[in-house]
Parts: C-alpha cells; sequence; structure tokens
C-alpha cells in the first residue's frame, strides 16, 4: 500500500474511459537538425524521382513513336521550364543517391555517432549541390557541341 | 529455464514475423538502391547527353546492346525500388485501412505499367529501328 491507499504493481486501465496519455510532439516543435532535415529530403526527392519517372516515359515513348511525337517532347525539353525540371531532378537524384549510400553504410554499421552523422548529412547536401551543378553545367555544353 | 517469449514455436521456425514476409521488403529495397548506384550515375550521364538531342541519336543510342541492356536494368531495378518506397510512404501516412489498401494496390499498378510502357518504348528503340 503507498500513501493513496493503493496497490503498487500495473495499472490497468478501465474500459470506456480513456485516459490523456502523453503524445510525442510534432514536426513543428523539434528544433531543426541537418540530420532530421537529410531524413525528410531523402523522401521527398524519393517522391520527386518517382514523379521524373514520368518524364522517362514520355521521353522513350516519344522517340519510338515517331517525329512529331517526339518534336513536342524535345519542344518542352528545350524551353526554361524543361532545363529547370532537369536541373531539379538531376539534384534529387544525386541527393538520394549519396544519401542512399549513408544508409547503406548505417545498414552495415559504419556512420553512427552523432559527430559522423551530422557531418555526413551536411557533406550529402553540399555535394548533391556541387555534383548536380557541374553535371549540369557539363550536360550543357555536351548538347551545345554536338550541335543539338 | 522458464521460456518467457512471446511468439509460438511455429513463428520462430518460420521467422516471418506478423506481416508473413520476412525482411524481404527491407532487403529487396537495400538490393536494388546497391544495382542502383552504378546504374542511375550511368543513366544520368546518358540523360544528360541526349534528352532532347535528335531522335536518330537518341535511337542509335538505345540500339546500342550494352545502352539497351543498361537501360533495361535500369528501368527494372528503378520501378521496384521506386514501389517499394512509395509503399512504406503510404503505410506511415495513410491510416483509414480501406483506402490504405487502395493506395498500395494503386502504386504497384502504377510503377510496374510505368516500367512496362519505358521498357516497351525502349524495345522498340533498340529492336525497331525508327527511321
Amino acid at each position: 500500500m503507498d500513501a493513496n491507499g493503493q496497490s503498487p504493481g500495473p495499472k490497468t486501465r478501465s474500459p470506456g474511459k480513456p485516459k490523456a496519455r502523453p503524445v510525442s510532439p510534432h514536426i513543428q516543435i523539434w528544433r531543426w537538425t541537418v540530420t532530421m532535415a537529410a531524413s525528410i529530403t531523402h523522401r521527398v526527392t524519393g517522391m520527386a524521382l518517382a514523379g521524373g519517372t514520368l518524364f522517362l516515359v514520355w521521353w522513350l515513348i516519344a522517340a519510338a513513336s515517331g517525329p512529331d511525337a517526339y518534336a513536342v517532347f524535345a519542344g518542352v525539353a528545350a524551353h526554361p521550364i524543361g532545363e529547370v525540371i532537369l536541373f531539379g531532378l538531376l539534384w534529387a537524384l544525386a541527393f538520394h543517391l549519396l544519401n542512399g549510400i549513408r544508409h547503406l553504410a548505417w545498414d552495415l554499421g559504419y556512420g553512427f555517432t552523432m559527430s559522423t552523422s551530422r557531418l555526413t548529412a551536411a557533406l550529402v547536401y553540399a555535394a548533391s549541390l556541387l555534383i548536380a551543378a557541374s553535371a549540369f553545367a557539363v550536360g550543357m555544353m555536351v548538347r551545345g557541341g554536338l550541335g543539338l | 529455464m522458464k521460456d518467457t517469449r512471446l511468439r509460438t514455436p511455429l513463428g520462430r521456425v518460420e521467422g516471418l514475423g506478423s506481416a508473413r514476409t520476412g525482411t524481404s521488403h527491407f532487403w529487396h529495397q537495400r538490393l536494388t538502391a546497391v544495382a542502383l548506384v552504378p546504374l542511375s550515375v550511368w543513366f544520368a550521364a546518358s540523360a544528360l547527353a541526349y534528352v532532347g538531342a535528335e531522335r536518330g541519336a537518341v535511337a542509335a543510342f538505345f540500339a546500342e546492346p550494352a545502352e539497351a541492356i543498361l537501360m533495361f536494368l535500369f528501368i527494372v531495378a528503378a520501378v521496384y525500388h521506386m514501389s517499394l518506397g512509395l509503399q512504406v510512404i503510404i503505410e506511415d501516412y495513410i491510416h483509414q485501412e480501406g483506402v490504405k489498401l487502395a493506395l498500395l494496390v494503386l502504386n504497384r499498378f502504377a510503377c510496374w505499367g510505368i516500367g512496362a510502357a519505358a521498357g516497351f518504348a525502349l524495345l522498340k528503340l533498340a529492336v525497331g529501328a525508327p527511321a
């Protein structure tokens, strides 16, 4: 018996009377960290890349269909909006790829300390932007060099 | 010593857990991820060089056996990886049982539909030799 005259031990829930239990704060409560941002960005870039497969399908089907269908696609690809979409997908792929390698390292048991995790998250952001920007620039030069 | 484990002997022998699929989702997600590391680098380089290029150049590129095979592998690995990833997102955020089931089915249909469309177009480019 404790001070309130109740028996110690596990308390049982009385039926039909839901107890107000503590709930975990949602994401707007937490202070943002680079590891948290990388986790969310991984999921968001994954969804963006899933949407990007529609452009891949469009490209391949247009090329396989004929000159008229391909001209429509090529027009969109050459448009500034098309270039923005291409750069966005390129960055999403670079981020998801690099952060995916980070995940695979974790699966093997490496890189779990907070300091390493923070460092690799920041590196993934920096490297993905650098890779996307330089690959995009090289791509433009290659296509320009081919006179396309 | 008293056996305090909560799992039944049959459950322990099968080792598949309550979803009956064991770790296959986790494992296939990683397997396709590892495959996609080199494949997506190859794909990004190829797409950057040939997106918006002349149709003849694109067709000639995918008519090369090595490029066609790599593209085929990329499509299969990417579509499978995508369906597994989107499945987890649906399972995480959709809690209404009927809606969840419908979206999970739709997800599989859509992903493999995309894969079939891309694969057919690739096949046509690789062996059809459009003028």
